[in-house]
């Protein structure tokens, strides 16, 4: 009895966590005004490469621009990736996983050679390739995750069902008579799902991550769009001088992947109890 | 023998998709806007030099008669010259791909140790204190960008302790395995978070399941136990996240290489992508592909072999 009473805060506490800490990148990305006067593209030839000081919290670019003022602006665009970049392969992905696993046999088979078309694409690799027609660019980041991003919980979500469907309680199910739609809305998803939410939650993380690796290579969002992946770009060739550059926007990064995390097990949790 | 079958079967099956991805390479590259020869040689382009250029990539032939003879230059290896250095793009990727495969098993290397330890671990003492250790290290380390993780130990191990360089992986072989150190624990470091968490979750439900708990009432040791019924149950997901893993890693090369600046296939890319050296990015993908078809092959051989519950079919 003690031990479910503390289970239960534990999650209440992760999840709580996750949510404050996503809540704040919230606000920071709808008033970035609200936290810092300095323009975060203002170029200031006097104060150039300052390290961090009561003026310039996280210290200064090359530009003189203020890295404090940059990382909060830069809020808004990372969420914006990370979460659309992260949905839509959530849901087609899920979808054809239930498919390919619950059908088997021809419908398993193509769906699975559709799969190992994009399998053969890792992510980084594809979004090269599309960088090279569309242009570097936010549009080309979405392309390249959407088209990439599916197959992940498709492949996690079919090896469940593949599992699960030999399982008693949906055999009963069927022999029940009931119908297909029933059987994988009442039997299937609810003991799939949760592997692919979990995955979810990371997937914003990952896709944050994958963003700004490509802005940090130059063909993601382009400079001076404040961006954290663009910002450490930018101080990578003066990270023998300047460190602050680079450290303090992947603390940030670091800071919102966590809080996404958090919310993800919190999750997780409450899914899996309520299975129980 | 039942592999055999299914090994040569899945072959089988990986050539349709192969001449498929082939020919979206194909229409990828001639997707790119406007003349490809023109975007090529940028600025430089004089109408002779252009025109040579367009005879030399096969422009002015037919769709059709240019993808037999991209094809054609996939299956002998003959991927086309690169502009920028002026030689063929196989030579040129054959003399970069070592320190990228050399990365890769490095980082294998230290993913597996970074991963299967603590995740066991979190995963028999679930609910106590390493479990919740391991937990929070992993749960941080989901957020961590390896490209900036890679900075940060170069600002620490390279800058401040002056342990390893700061960039390039030197001229002799100690030079180039002390050079991929930190490389690759940046590698594993940005992929160990989710096979540690897989790990856990699958340590702690075989440990609660039926056979289990049946082995114990046999009276079988707990290290045969944790060997037989515990270990080997819980690494089947988690080697196939391993292998999927391991394309993700040979794709984050692509960034690796660019933060310590290690003459890789991925730094190969990129620079390729900006000098728009098509032939090259080309040749890079369509090796990408081959090398992730491969591994997908594997992993599901590998994964057959060990759940007896999937069906070679």
């Amino acid at each position: 009895m003690t031990e479910k009473i503390k289970k239960k805060k534990n999650i209440n506490i992760s999840l709580l966590i996750g949510i404050i800490i996503v809540g704040i990148t919230v606000i920071l990305a709808a008033f970035p005004s609200l936290f810092t006067t300095f323009d975060p593209e203002a170029i200031d030839a006097k104060s150039m490469l300052a390290p961090p000081s009561m003026l310039h919290l996280f210290g200064t670019d090359n530009y003189g621009r203020d890295i404090f003022s940059r990382v909060i602006y830069s809020t808004r665009i990372d969420l914006f990736i990370g979460v659309g970049a992260m949905i839509v392969p959530f849901f087609i992905g899920t979808a054809v996983g239930i498919i390919s696993g619950y059908y088997g046999g021809k419908v398993d088979a193509f769906l699975m050679r559709i799969l190992d078309i994009f399998m053969a694409f890792p992510y980084m690799v594809l979004a090269i390739a599309i960088v090279a027609i569309t242009g570097a660019g936010v549009k080309a980041l979405f392309i390249s995750m959407w088209l990439v991003g599916w197959k992940e919980y498709t492949r996690l979500v079919r090896s469940e069902v593949l599992v699960v469907k030999n399982s008693e309680y949906v055999e009963a199910a069927k022999v029940l008579g009931y119908s297909d739609l029933r059987v994988i809305m009442r039997s299937i998803i609810p003991n799939v799902l949760s592997s692919a939410i979990v995955y979810g939650a990371s997937d914003i993380v990952m896709c944050m991550m994958s963003g700004a690796a490509m802005s940090y290579l130059g063909l993601g969002v382009q400079a001076p769009t404040p961006e954290w992946g663009a910002i450490i770009s930018g101080g990578k060739a003066f990270f023998t001088v300047a460190w602050w550059i680079t450290v303090f926007p992947g603390i940030f990064l670091v800071i919102t992947g966590l809080g996404f995390s958090l919310i993800g097990d919190g999750l997780s949790d409450m899914l899996r109890q309520k299975g129980r | 023998m039942d592999v055999f079958n299914y090994t040569l079967k899945r072959i089988l099956q990986m050539i349709p998709v192969f001449l498929i991805v082939t020919v979206l390479i194909f229409l990828l590259i001639r997707a790119i806007p406007g003349d490809p020869a023109m975007v090529m040689l940028g600025e430089k382009a004089t109408p002779e030099s252009l025109a040579a250029l367009r005879e030399k990539l096969g422009l002015n032939e037919s769709y059709i008669k240019q993808f037999f003879l991209y094809f054609k230059g996939i299956v002998t290896f003959d991927l086309g010259d690169s502009i920028k250095f002026n030689t063929p793009v196989s030579t040129l990727i054959f003399s970069r791909v070592g320190t990228t495969i050399c990365l890769t098993i490095m980082s294998t290397f230290f993913t597996v140790i970074f991963s299967f330890i603590p995740g066991y671990i979190a995963g028999i003492n679930k609910d106590k204190i390493p479990d919740q250790i391991v937990r929070l290290i992993a749960l941080i380390g989901l957020s961590v960008p390896s490209f900036w993780i890679g900075l940060v130990l170069l600002i620490i191990f390279a800058v401040n302790i002056k342990i390893f360089p700061v960039a390039g992986w030197g001229n002799t072989p100690w030079e180039h395995f002390v050079g991929l150190i930190l490389p690759s624990i940046t590698q594993a470091i940005a992929v160990s978070a989710v096979l540690i968490r897989n790990l856990r979750n699958n340590v702690v439900d075989i440990k609660n399941s039926d056979y289990v708990d049946f082995a114990r009432s046999k009276g079988i040791s707990p290290l045969r136990i944790s060997t037989h019924h515990i270990i080997r149950n819980a690494l089947i997901p988690t080697t196939t996240l391993l292998s999927l893993k391991l394309i993700a890693m040979f794709g984050g090369s692509i960034v690796i290489e660019n933060v310590f600046n290690l003459p890789g296939i991925g730094n190969l890319l990129v620079n390729s992508i900006y000098a728009r050296d098509y032939a090259v990015v080309q040749g890079i993908v369509v090796m990408f592909v081959v090398v992730v078809m491969v591994i997908n092959l594997l992993t599901d051989i590998i994964y057959s072999i060990l759940d007896p519950r999937v069906k070679l079919s």
